[in-house]
């Protein structure tokens, strides 16, 4: 019995203390895009050494996910790599704001097994196996792309996300742009009906899934196939060359973007035309209520934000994200200041 | 005879059956033990149970964090599950034959059988939505419902098994029914209802579905009951369906870590039962 | 106070906290059916007739759920079954008395294993062997629709595989306790008319069949309601589809990957529409078991006083 009410009185006081220990520091908590996931988990870690007391907990649950919690209101902030449609903007209680925060890209990755070169593809290629017309590895479309690479004639293991993603929407954006079956079947959305393959939970789990498949290919962010160390392979752009993603690549894809930003930030800029530019690229944004109810909170964050767009762009690099553009950053600094902190 | 002779190579062949059957329940049991602990043991190290996750990508960390979730989240739901699962326990046991008695009996048995992940989309509903937070009281709250039953039924259970004579005999003597359950009966039945708890709290331990939106995760030690937090089971989830390789090793750490703590809970269950029956076997 | 008063205040007492444990089992299924008014009226009975999920256009079907819940816990049953009751009839007829309590300890290890380590150990272990026994079928076997598709690994025969290994030890420890309670004289009245063991267990398995059929259902409620093992080795792929190798989806899954993102309250009011109907569906299932085997106890004691003889096998 004594143990019982001694076990009972030291679970209070730690929930006690954690409480009031809570109330010193600000944590705030965000969640959306598993694209950006790598590079705003570097932020938070080295944000946090130089402001200890304040916690940004971001979780990486999809670009659906976090704009469902951000419209819900319970998490402070979202992230989506998809803006959102005007539908779920007026659904907001608020007004809620675009911010973006880098660049990046999608790349096709592919495992099969005993094939080591470099396999190229083009829009209408990876349309096709995505809506399920190219089911064989051989097939002539994608030998024609690749002469000289035995290509085996096990069947193609599509795999795609099973929860609602900003990744997603990049890739059936582009795919869309390049097809019009493709438009009229699948549609651009974060969730869509795929008419073929296996899904994965985020750009973890499709990554997982076609490191454990052989013959399959799936579809994530850069620094997922360079952290995994699985095999992706170039595109073709708008200009009709074979372009891999890059740094470089990225940051030409979004230069015409960037001259052409709109006041809420919202804008696709997959198939880029330019020479160099990787057509499978896009911004990702967090999304904020522009008077949000926590002050403290509002304030940690577009500080967070400040140091986001300044110091944290020198992170972007050595993730596999393309930095913003100077132009856009010069822009959203101003935007920050339209959320109300006090 | 040959009819004879047929039927006793069928009787051999079925009890070989249904020994070969018994290697159909530890084949696996074996298997899935086998591969926790030799995977595991060798990321279970003192960075595992003190330090944090580290950034995406980044090799190292532990689960810290997790491991003091799921405590927490276990004793929460253990505070709201007690009290109402033991004193309906003691409702069902005094009040056999009422009315009442038989529904909460029919409705801990219901509780008992619906899924985990129903039982999240309620707490959702219930505990996160009204407060616009996912918490750790979330969390508990969703454990603490799952709880519930496993505690009344249990205690019920006990409570009836002490015998009748000292029931009367205290009553005899002049308590009151009050007086007589928590004097006499309850005390009697409570070792048991201990070890039901235990196993109760093993069960819960290792749920996953509910916390996916009530407790939600957290990349930092939380202790406040109204924010977020990581649990040692939702970890292991996001870890193991993640792409990199020093993830999968931290996943099979915190199988290890689990399935430790619920086969302990179940041998100190299993020895405690033992104990008892041969107690009340005097 | 009188004596009679406090009595009274302990009745009311304690009755207040079993109201509250029926309350929250109403709580449960009144919060369920709110939330999925909104679809439940905009789709109506088509919801379980459509095939197509489609959160983009907001056409939700849940068929591929209901048949993918359905197979993979039918099959589960399947494989599980013969082994439960085997294990079942050995542990309590056939076992010497030392192996008894290890063995009986065994098995529920097995129920008490997290579902999450068996997701785990499925994802790594069982998926790339199920992947190997997929590529290693014969091209004849691979023509029919039942073995037709490519040999991911993640599927239905991976999600039944762990199904079974799960439902086990609900199945065969509930087993245990029914095929106890046969009375012994039906046992000893077939060895007397000179049964072998095979027919005298199958003279107490008949008897008790009312039980064993309930100890069945309880493992299929489980296997329906199972989420993270499956979830895991699934593939989820919302098709409906015949075949053992193709990815598929459950009700269970689908929520528990898709809520925290339906975005759309038409999108959420669906998948708490599933949640509903695995609800009633588990209820009624649990609730028959439960009849069937209090049903087989109460017959059990009326059937001590009349002691009926035992079927023999006709030679």
């Amino acid at each position: 019995m004594r143990a019982v009410r001694a076990a009972g009185a030291a679970l209070g006081g730690i929930t006690m203390l954690g409480a009031v220990v809570a109330a010193q520091t600000v944590q705030i908590n965000g969640a959306g895009a598993t694209f950006p996931t790598p590079i705003y988990s570097k932020w938070i870690d080295e944000y946090a050494k130089a402001r200890p007391n304040v916690r940004i907990n971001y979780q990486s649950v999809g670009s659906g996910a976090g704009i469902q919690q951000v419209s819900k209101q319970t998490v402070f902030f979202g992230a989506s790599d998809m803006p959102m449609t005007k539908e779920q903007m007026q659904a907001a209680p608020g007004t809620l704001l675009h911010f973006p925060t880098v660049l990046g890209a999608v790349v096709p990755i592919y495992n099969i097994p005993n094939v080591t070169a470099e396999l190229k593809f083009n829009g209408q290629v990876l349309a096709d196996i995505y809506l399920g017309k190219i089911t064989k590895w051989n097939d002539a479309a994608l030998a024609k792309l690749n002469p000289g690479v035995t290509l085996p004639s096990t069947d193609i293991t599509v795999v795609h996300r099973s929860d609602g993603s900003g990744t997603t929407y990049i890739w059936v954006d582009y795919l869309s742009k390049i097809s019009p079956e493709f438009m009229k079947r699948v549609g651009v959305n974060s969730s869509v009906n795929w008419p073929a393959g296996v899904g994965g939970k985020g750009n973890e789990g499709v990554s997982g899934l076609v490191r454990q498949t052989p013959g399959s290919i799936g579809y994530v962010e850069l620094i997922y196939a360079l952290q995994t160390k699985i095999s992706y392979g170039p595109v073709m752009n708008m200009a009709g060359e074979l372009v891999k993603a890059s740094v470089q690549s990225v940051t030409a894809a979004a230069a015409e973007g960037a001259a052409k930003m709109p006041a809420d930030f919202r804008i696709s800029i997959t198939n880029a035309p330019g020479k160099g530019a990787y057509p499978i690229a896009s911004f990702t944004w967090l999304l904020m209520y522009e008077s949000p109810k926590d002050k403290a909170q509002a304030k940690a964050m577009v500080d967070f934000m400040k140091w986001a767009l300044s110091d944290g762009q020198k992170y972007c690099a050595g993730l596999g994200y393309a930095p913003l553009p100077d132009a856009v950053i010069k822009l959203e600094q101003a935007a920050l200041g339209r959320i109300k902190t006090s | 005879m040959i009819g004879t002779a047929r039927r006793k190579l069928v009787s051999s062949l079925f009890v070989a059956f249904c020994a070969i059957s018994v290697l159909g329940a530890l084949v696996p049991l074996g298997f899935v033990l086998f591969f926790v602990v030799a995977q595991g043991i060798r990321s279970v190290t003192i960075d595992f149970f003190l330090q944090m996750p580290k950034p995406v990508g980044e090799p190292g960390g532990g689960m810290a964090n997790a491991i003091v979730g799921t405590l927490m989240l276990s004793g929460l739901a253990a505070v709201m599950a007690v009290p109402i699962g033991v004193i309906s326990g003691i409702y069902m046991s005094e009040y056999a034959g009422t009315r009442l008695a038989a529904l909460v009996r029919f409705a801990a048995d219901t509780l008992n059988g619906v899924p985990s992940i129903v039982i999240g989309v309620f707490a959702y509903g219930v505990a996160v939505l009204p407060f616009r937070q996912f918490s750790l009281l979330a969390g508990g709250f969703a454990l603490g419902v799952m709880m519930i039953p496993i505690i009344a039924r249990t205690t019920e259970e006990l409570l009836l098994l002490v015998p009748g004579a000292m029931r009367e005999g205290a009553l005899a003597l002049g308590a009151t029914r009050a007086r007589a359950v928590f004097s006499v009966v309850l005390p009697a039945a409570l070792p048991g209802i201990v070890t039901g708890i235990v196993l109760a709290l093993a069960r819960i331990a290792g749920e996953t579905a509910p916390l996916l939106f009530t407790s939600f995760n957290n990349r930092f030690f939380n202790t406040d009951p109204r924010q977020p937090t990581a649990a040692l089971t939702v970890q292991i989830y996001n870890y193991a369906i993640a792409p990199y390789d020093d993830w999968h090793r931290q996943a099979w750490a915190g199988a290890l870590v689990l399935v430790t703590i619920v086969l302990v809970c179940s041998l100190l269950a299993r020895l405690a039962t033992r104990r008892l029956e041969r107690m009340h076997a005097r | 106070m009188t004596l009679r008063s406090r009595d009274l205040g302990f009745r009311a007492g304690t009755g207040v906290f079993a109201l509250a444990l029926l309350l929250i089992v109403c709580a449960i299924g009144f919060e369920l059916v709110r939330q999925s008014l909104d679809s439940i009226q905009r789709f109506g009975l088509a919801f379980w007739r459509t095939e197509l999920w489609d959160p983009v256009a907001g056409e939700f079907g849940a068929l591929p759920f209901i048949w993918g819940t359905l197979y993979s816990s039918v099959v589960a049953l399947m494989i599980a079954t013969p082994i439960a009751l085997g294990i079942a009839v050995f542990v309590s007829e056939l076992c010497p008395a030392a192996l008894r309590q290890p063995l009986v300890f065994l098995t529920e290890l097995l129920a008490a294993i997290p579902s999450i380590v068996y997701g785990l150990w499925g994802i790594f272990v069982l998926v790339p062997a199920i992947r190997s026994v997929e590529v290693a079928t014969p091209e004849a076997l691979r023509q029919l629709p039942l073995f037709s598709g490519p040999p991911l690994g993640v599927g239905m025969l991976s999600a039944a595989v762990i199904l079974a290994i799960m439902v086990i030890p609900f199945t065969s420890s509930v087993s245990r306790e029914v095929l106890k309670s046969v009375p012994a004289a039906q046992r000893e009245g077939a060895y007397a008319l000179g049964a072998t063991r095979f027919e005298a267990i199958r003279a107490a398995l008949y008897y008790a069949r009312t039980g064993i059929v309930g100890a069945v259902m309880l493992g299929f409620g489980r296997a329906l309601g199972e989420t993270m093992a499956v979830t895991m080795v699934i593939g989820n792929n919302p098709k409906v589809s015949m075949s053992l190798f193709a990815p598929q989806y459950t009700m269970a899954a689908v929520i528990a990957n898709e809520f925290t993102e339906a975005a759309d309250p038409l999108y959420l009011s669906a998948l708490v529409e599933i949640g509903l109907v695995l609800f009633i569906i588990t209820l009624l299932v649990n609730s028959l078991s439960r009849l069937l085997i209090w049903s087989m106890a109460r017959s059990g004691i009326a059937a001590m006083t009349a002691e009926p003889p035992a079927r023999v096998a006709a030679a």
